[in-house]
């Protein structure tokens, strides 16, 4: 195998870690534990702590208060430069007086590895990322995707326990982004190297994680595998920010230990009830729903929600709808190939069972920092 | 179209005619027949040039100014590049008011400056020495390396300090592995700055210059007002030679790093 050897790959304890600056802070007591070996992203929108969690693990900045434990050892007061971690930039961050391979043995040799090891190393690490006939150009002789192949290669190429990518994709384009996300995963999968991934791309965290920490307003909302996520959202915001998703409002009652919730004159019953006194709103998945037309045989049990065509999509495997329904609220729906065409101006049903939705506390958050 | 084009270029060979014309009136002035900084010149003779490299005047004092000018490019782009990391990583308002500050030599007047440094160096016995020429000449240097590296430092991207960083680098090796590199360029120039701001000064070198120690441009202005014989002239020649062949080896020097 060309990679590099498999290295053990650190755990990282975070124990109710704060990071202020001046008045404002930016992370409030998250506790996170990343298992040796494991790829976990942090996800969330700007300005939700993701980026300063990752800065206070490469020793970018220091903890405010709290414990941050690298490999079962505190790295408190410990500078980046000693805590032989890769760190993968947004920005590529190659040094552009050096040549691809003069890059990738920079780590190298403030190790004091020098010679035919060094060489072999730096190839294979380049191999590793399919840049080894690169070696001699310049960094401003790559395009972005190259560039940062480079800047992967260079952060791996003396096995470090722990990677840690900021954005490393934000930069591409859609397909470039697609194929280097199986790169990475790739990658990730042949060293055995704890990865730790900040994105507030949602989808790239589903394709790449083994988990996700999904990040709001310098918490975690949540932490979980991305089914354990889209399924099971515990609050509002995750639920919002994890997938496509139709939020249900009105007044609600409890019948019978379940949730009947009145949306725009239809009644919608959810199983089970919420636990203390917040306000219930209803969670819908696109894909939960299938369309009807008005009047048509009602299964036992169902659910039906009215409303108006408002746009229809084709999408090749399916087609999209959005339905305007009584209240005013924009119903997000996907149509599986072969379901019944519908066009703008239809009056349709909404149906889905009970077992479909999501209960959750209402949280006005999520709507103002979803950007 | 190409009226407009053809105007343009004319216009532009007129400014440069006008730019260079005074340089390149001194080379044949410099061959001159005749003991008289006259133009046109009349005959043809070596004889300046030959008094230039062995009257002792002249010598002597080209020698100190090249001294100086060595001592004032080291020593003013060590301050002016240190003072540049100071100016641009301090908070922008500090920043501003310390560039303010650090540029003022290159505001004020000359002879102001000249008149303090020689009441100073009356007291201190520094007029007429080496050492009171390099103090002097190094304070007034120092903006020209401060504004050469501050507009180095300010494209340089401090990202890839953290990224030397994460990959194992201390502070020390992150400076002298990729800051210094990627802001030689800045240096270098600030470098030749200083060395022609020391060579050429004037000014401050009239007051304190002594008979022991003259620079070139004081022996250049004395003779100018005593003999006024062409070695000025062939003097001139050779610091305009001597300049191009520098600018024109930074230019392809230049030209070799732009494209790598």
């Amino acid at each position: 195998m060309n990679a590099p050897q498999r290295s053990a790959g650190a755990a990282i304890e975070i124990r109710q870690a704060s990071k202020r600056y001046g008045a404002f802070v930016a992370l409030r007591d998250i506790d996170l534990h990343i298992r040796p070996g494991e790829f976990m992203t942090l996800l969330g929108p700007s300005g939700s702590g993701k980026t300063t969690t990752l800065n206070l693990i490469a020793g970018f900045t220091d903890i405010s208060s709290g414990a941050l434990d690298i490999g079962g050892k505190s790295v408190t007061g410990l500078p980046s430069h000693k805590r032989n971690i890769g760190v993968v930039f947004q920005h590529y961050a190659l040094f552009p007086h050096m040549t691809v391979g003069k890059n990738v043995a920079y780590p190298l040799s403030l190790r004091g590895i020098r010679g035919d090891d060094r060489e072999r190393r730096v190839k294979r690490a380049l191999d590793m990322v399919k840049m080894a006939d690169f070696a001699h150009r310049y960094p401003n002789e790559l395009s972005g995707g190259q560039q940062q192949r480079v800047a992967l290669a260079r952060a791996l190429v003396f096995d470090p326990p722990l990677l840690l990518m900021d954005e490393p994709l934000g930069a591409l384009d859609k397909k470039l982004r697609e194929w280097l996300q199986l790169e990475i995963k790739r990658i990730h999968r042949e060293l055995g190297t704890t990865f730790v991934y900040v994105t507030h791309d949602q989808e790239e965290a589903l394709v790449l994680s083994d988990r996700i920490a999904v990040f709001n307003g310098g918490r975690i909302e949540q932490i979980g595998t991305g089914r354990e996520l889209y399924d099971n959202p515990a609050t509002l915001f995750v639920g919002r920010f994890i997938g496509e998703s139709t939020v249900l409002r009105g007044a609600s009652e409890i019948v019978n230990g379940d949730t009947v919730m009145t949306v725009g004159g239809d009644k919608i019953v959810a199983h089970g009830r919420l636990d203390g006194d917040a306000s219930p709103v209803i969670l819908l998945r696109p894909e939960r729903v299938a369309l009807k037309r008005p009047g048509s045989d009602a299964v036992s049990g169902e659910n039906r929600l009215s409303g108006t065509v408002a746009e229809a999509i084709y999408l090749g495997s399916g087609s999209k709808y959005e339905v305007k329904l009584k209240d005013g609220t924009i119903a997000v729906v996907r149509a599986p190939l072969g379901a019944a065409d519908f066009a703008i101006g239809d009056a349709v049903d909404l149906t889905f069972t009970p077992a479909d939705l999501t209960l959750l506390p209402d949280d006005a958050s999520a709507d103002t920092t979803l950007t | 179209m190409s009226f407009s084009r053809v105007f343009l270029g004319l216009f532009c060979l007129l400014v440069a005619i006008l730019l260079l014309a005074p340089t390149l009136v001194v080379i044949p002035m410099s061959f001159n027949g005749n003991k008289s900084l006259a133009f046109p010149p009349v005959g043809f003779t070596w004889a300046w040039y030959e008094n230039f490299l062995t009257n002792p005047d002249w010598t002597t004092s080209f020698t100190n100014s090249l001294v100086i000018a060595l001592i004032v490019a080291v020593a003013a782009t060590v301050i002016g590049t240190l003072a540049a990391f100071g100016v641009t990583r301090a908070a922008s308002r500090t920043g501003g008011l310390l560039r303010a500050l650090l540029i003022t030599p290159m505001v004020v007047p000359g002879v102001v400056l000249a008149i303090g440094i020689y009441a100073v160096y009356l007291d201190a016995h520094l007029v007429g020495t080496v050492a009171g020429f390099a103090l002097a000449h190094t304070m007034l240097a120092i903006p020209f390396v401060l504004i050469a590296v501050q507009a180095s430092l300010e494209v340089f991207d401090r990202r890839l300090e953290t990224a030397a960083a994460s990959l194992g680098a201390g502070r020390l090796t992150v400076f002298r592995t990729v800051t210094l590199p990627l802001i030689l360029p800045g240096i270098l120039s600030g470098a030749l700055f200083a060395f022609i701001t020391s060579f050429d000064e004037i000014i401050v070198a009239l007051f304190i210059t002594s008979p022991y120690l003259k620079t070139l441009p004081v022996q250049i202005y004395s003779s100018i007002t005593r003999d006024a014989d062409p070695t000025v002239a062939a003097v001139g020649t050779l610091l305009f030679l001597a300049t191009s062949l520098i600018i024109i080896a930074g230019l392809l020097f230049g030209m070799r790093r732009g494209r790598t």
